[in-house]
């Protein structure tokens, strides 16, 4: 039955930019369950900024489909969520509207990109909430807020009205404390639109299974190498001993790729990035750009005082990367690292059915505890590799490390998200039991 | 010294949406930003969807131009900043283009066959247009209903010799897109040319953005002339880009070498690459204009002249062969040198004239009913009520009416009898050897018939009665 939900939150670790007190819901599959919405995905009607003042006062005039499909699923809409500005980060710290606090630790960041959508499940403002994940914006927030978020494969979620970081490595995706709740939000949102291009016909109606009978995992060593804490890698070691005790045999496995992963990720989100937020003049939404000036000059003004330093250093990156004389050494050789990275997880996807290790490196940071960028881009060393891939990966909670969460990662084939979710699934039962 | 000319052609193709959109490309009409949605306004979160119909028209110019489909093609951003681009890029075609690698064959200056290179054809979107407010605003305005239309990108080798022939290349490529039903070459802002120019041994001109046929024959005439003055003066013609100013005539320079943009390709990751060489067997293509030129010479025998102007155009091709039946010859001439000296002066296009009715009036000429000047009259008479949307009346309504009917027999002899004798010394003069006397004298006669007499029959007859006469 259709109806309003009062969503008035105790928003005391800022999760949301903004909150609808009111929120509409109808009939259906979700009817009447809250969802909040990373604010980088159109919502007509509803301010979308990206956490970037260049987008305060934007309201698109147009529902993303995901959005769509939420709508006509019966779900409410009641926010959105506070995100590193057009999700360059991995603290949720370097949005226009302040951090996001870990509801696990308030001293702590919740992760990011999709923090403020991690933090306000894990704090149980909502019970499921909708991130983006480009090279780990799901599933480190995930991993660190204790919640359980899904990247999908790569054109299985319409990419349609979602705002644009990096085209060939973003998926919209599901995050709730449950797999199972991630499941259900994964049946709504996973299905096709003819307008998105880069999209295969491939819709998910899945139940979560927990039999993982003779399901192969594999342990790529480069999961739990340098740079990964001892004791995360301990945690994560033990949960995939239980997956073993459920039935799957642990085999492994090697991603020698992984070396170039991180500057290839980082070349080409980049790239991306500075072709995506070119449109962020002020000639059509946002602050307006001043007309007295010229067009270049008000054009480079405006974007100077309305995007962050983050973004600008990504654009500036981007813009170099792709520049003549220089794409070359690093565009083009990018795309053959990516290359590479597919073709090792295809091989290794030939003797496995899922490959497991831990989501991040550590465990969730201090505010403040890496301030310079090149060690926060390090902590997408194990994320990022799915998505040069365009494999789905799932980050479920597997025990703590000094009273903090850690996440247990699942990667599995394309368009294979039903057999990462059993996985996680099987897993989850176990130790919940 | 040796001129030589490439060329880059900007077509927009007749699709009835845009290249990335569902947006009606119909906007003539209508008020700015009316045609628009968020893909074509680059509005955050949008993305492109390509027309099958473009790439269908764009493969239909790739095989009427004997050119290699690609197997696989991609498009490609081109990146940079202004006000009327929506996305910050142009969505177009760059390492990848649909086809390469085709010919069209034109006439050189000497009337010879002369086989033009073209070296790729691609598409893209056109961006929006500014408009510039006038009275001091210190603002301008801008109009995304043209953004996101389609183009085709048509690049040939610089194969041309000279500004006409750059013109004729131009006229007989327009023809070529009209036969394939695929442009329409009376929309405004159709068709925009950017022209390398240079002098053997020079360095090369670009002159951009040239929105007119006559206005590239212009343009090239002017820079010839200039860099030719440049040489003579032994100064160095410099490498850059020029604007061609369609009012004076004259091209001025934007940017040298050294400010060139640097667009940042790369492939757009929005799009998937275009796998469509297999389609190009299934396309039929229309019988091109040099094929149909050939076919009215041998089918209606006509002159080579004649058979070029009716075939410029296909609606005109179409409207001859609605009327040849009737006399291929006399239809040619009726049709190419005087229905198409009547529309122009009218402005008006061959769709608008009723080919059923020109039918009726050849075969009246024909039968010899009227003469060729009543047969202008009716014509004309015709043609302004098509042009003033009154419904166009039968010819043989009007010769009744108007009374056109050719003199002839006794009405005919007792008029050329009465000129004769009222004009008894033009009559004097002839015999004494004044041939201009005669036509004096057929003249008189032509004036009382107002036309309706055959002036070479009137000629035969007057010039016959008078010797008869002295005899």
């Amino acid at each position: 039955m259709a109806g309003t939900l009062n969503f008035a939150p105790d928003d005391r670790y800022n999760a949301f930019i903004t909150t609808c007190r009111e929120a509409p819901f109808g009939d259906g599959a979700l009817a009447g369950v809250a969802v909040a919405v990373k604010d980088n995905i159109s919502t007509a009607g509803i301010q979308t900024t990206c956490g970037s003042r260049i987008l305060e006062g934007y309201i698109p005039p147009y529902d993303a489909h995901v959005v769509e499909l939420l709508r006509g699923a019966g779900a409410a809409i009641v926010g959105k969520t506070n995100m590193d500005e057009f999700g360059m980060g991995s603290t949720t710290e370097t949005s226009a509207f302040g951090p996001t606090r870990n509801p696990v630790d308030r001293e702590r960041v919740p992760g990011g990109s999709s923090g403020g959508s991690a933090a306000a499940v894990a704090a149980g403002l909502v019970p499921m909430a909708l991130g983006t994940d480009t090279g780990g914006s799901i599933r480190c927030p995930a991993a660190f807020c204790g919640i359980v978020g899904l990247k999908p494969t790569y054109g299985r979620v319409s990419r349609y009205g979602l705002i644009a970081y990096a085209t060939s490595l973003e998926q919209i995706g599901p995050m709730a404390r449950t797999v199972e709740d991630v499941s259900r939000l994964m049946s709504v949102i996973a299905r096709y639109d003819p307008r998105d291009s880069t999209m295969l016909d491939r819709p998910y109606d899945h139940q979560p299974s927990a039999d993982i009978t003779g399901l192969r995992v594999g342990v790529p060593e480069e999961y739990f190498g340098e740079g990964v804490d001892e004791r995360v890698a301990r945690t994560v070691r033990d949960a995939i001993g239980v997956l073993e005790d459920l039935g799957a045999s642990p085999v492994q496995v090697s991603i020698p790729g992984m070396r170039y992963a991180l500057a290839a990720y980082y070349v080409i989100s980049t790239g991306e990035a500075s072709s995506n937020l070119a449109r962020f003049d002020g000639v059509r939404y946002g602050p307006a750009v001043d007309t007295r000036k010229t067009w270049h000059e008000a054009y480079r003004e405006l974007r100077h005082a309305n995007l962050g330093a983050e973004v600008r250093r990504r654009i500036m990156l981007g813009t170099f990367a792709l520049s003549a004389g220089y794409a070359g050494r690093y565009y083009t050789k990018a795309q053959v690292a990516r290359g590479n990275i597919r073709q090792d997880f295809e091989r290794a996807f030939r003797d496995v059915d899922v490959i497991a290790g831990p989501t991040m490196p550590t465990v969730a940071f201090r505010f403040g505890e890496k301030n310079d960028p090149l060690s926060l881009y390090l902590a997408d060393i194990l994320t990022a590799p799915a998505n040069l891939a365009g494999i789905p990966a799932i980050s479920v909670p597997c025990g703590r490390v000094e009273g903090l969460p850690v996440g247990l990662q699942v990667m599995g084939r394309r368009f294979e998200d039903e057999r990462v979710i059993d996985a996680a699934y099987a897993y989850e039962q176990e130790v919940r039991a | 010294m040796k001129t030589i000319i490439g060329l880059e052609v900007h077509v927009q193709l007749s699709t009835a949406t845009k290249l990335f959109c569902g947006c009606s490309t119909d906007y003539q009409d209508d008020g700015p930003n009316t045609h628009c949605c968020p893909v074509c306004l680059g509005l955050p979160g949008a993305l492109p969807r390509l027309n099958k119909k473009a790439v269908e028209y764009g493969l239909r110019v790739a095989k009427a131009l004997d050119m290699t489909v690609l197997e696989e093609s991609e498009f490609a951003r081109k990146n940079y900043f202004y006000p009327d681009l929506a996305k910050g890029y142009q969505i177009t075609q760059h390492d990848r283009p649909l086809a390469v690698e085709g010919t069209l064959e034109i006439e050189d200056d000497e009337g010879h066959e002369k086989v033009v290179r073209i070296t790729r054809v691609h598409l893209e979107e056109d961006p929006g247009r500014l408009v510039h407010v006038t009275g001091g605003a210190n603002y301008s305005l801008v109009d995304y209903n043209r953004s996101g239309i389609p183009l085709l990108e048509i690049v040939t080798e610089p194969d041309l010799r000279s500004p006409q022939e750059a013109r004729r290349f131009l006229n007989k490529l327009r023809t070529v897109l009209e036969y394939l039903g695929v442009f329409d070459g009376d929309r405004e802002g159709g068709l925009r040319v950017d022209a390398n120019i240079s002098l053997e041994g020079s360095e090369r001109v670009e002159v951009k953005n040239i929105s007119s046929y006559k206005g590239v024959e212009k343009a090239l005439t002017f820079e010839v002339t200039r860099q030719k003055n440049l040489l003579r003066r032994g100064l160095a013609v410099t490498r850059e880009t020029r604007h061609f100013m369609e009012g004076r005539g004259i091209t001025t320079s934007a940017r040298g070498k050294e400010e060139e943009h640097d667009y940042r390709y790369f492939p757009d990751p929005d799009l998937r690459p275009l796998r469509v060489a297999g389609w190009v067997a299934g396309i039929d293509l229309p019988e091109l204009p040099t094929a149909r030129k050939n076919r009215f010479m041998e089918q209606y025998g006509l002159s080579l002249d004649h058979a070029r102007t009716l075939t410029g155009d296909p609606r005109l091709a179409d409207f001859y062969e609605e009327v040849a039946p009737i006399d291929p010859g006399l239809a040619a001439t009726w049709v190419a040198d005087i229905l198409l000296g009547e529309l122009n002066y009218r402005d008006m296009g061959i769709t608008a004239v009723p080919p059923e009715r020109i039918a009726e009036l050849l075969a009246l000429l024909r039968a010899g009913t009227i003469t060729d000047k009543a047969g202008v009259q009716v014509l004309r008479e015709m043609l302004d009520a098509c042009a003033a949307g009154r419904p166009c009346e039968r010819p043989a309504m009007i010769v009744e009416r108007e009374g056109l009917i050719r003199a002839a027999g006794d009405e005919f002899t007792s008029l050329v009898q009465a000129v004769i004798a009222a004009n008894p010394q033009a009559v004097e003069d002839y015999l004494s050897g004044k041939e201009g006397a005669l036509n004096f004298l057929v003249g008189q006669v032509m004036k009382e018939t107002r036309g309706r007499a055959d002036p070479r029959e009137v000629r035969r007859i007057v010039s016959q009665s008078i010797k008869m006469g002295e005899v």
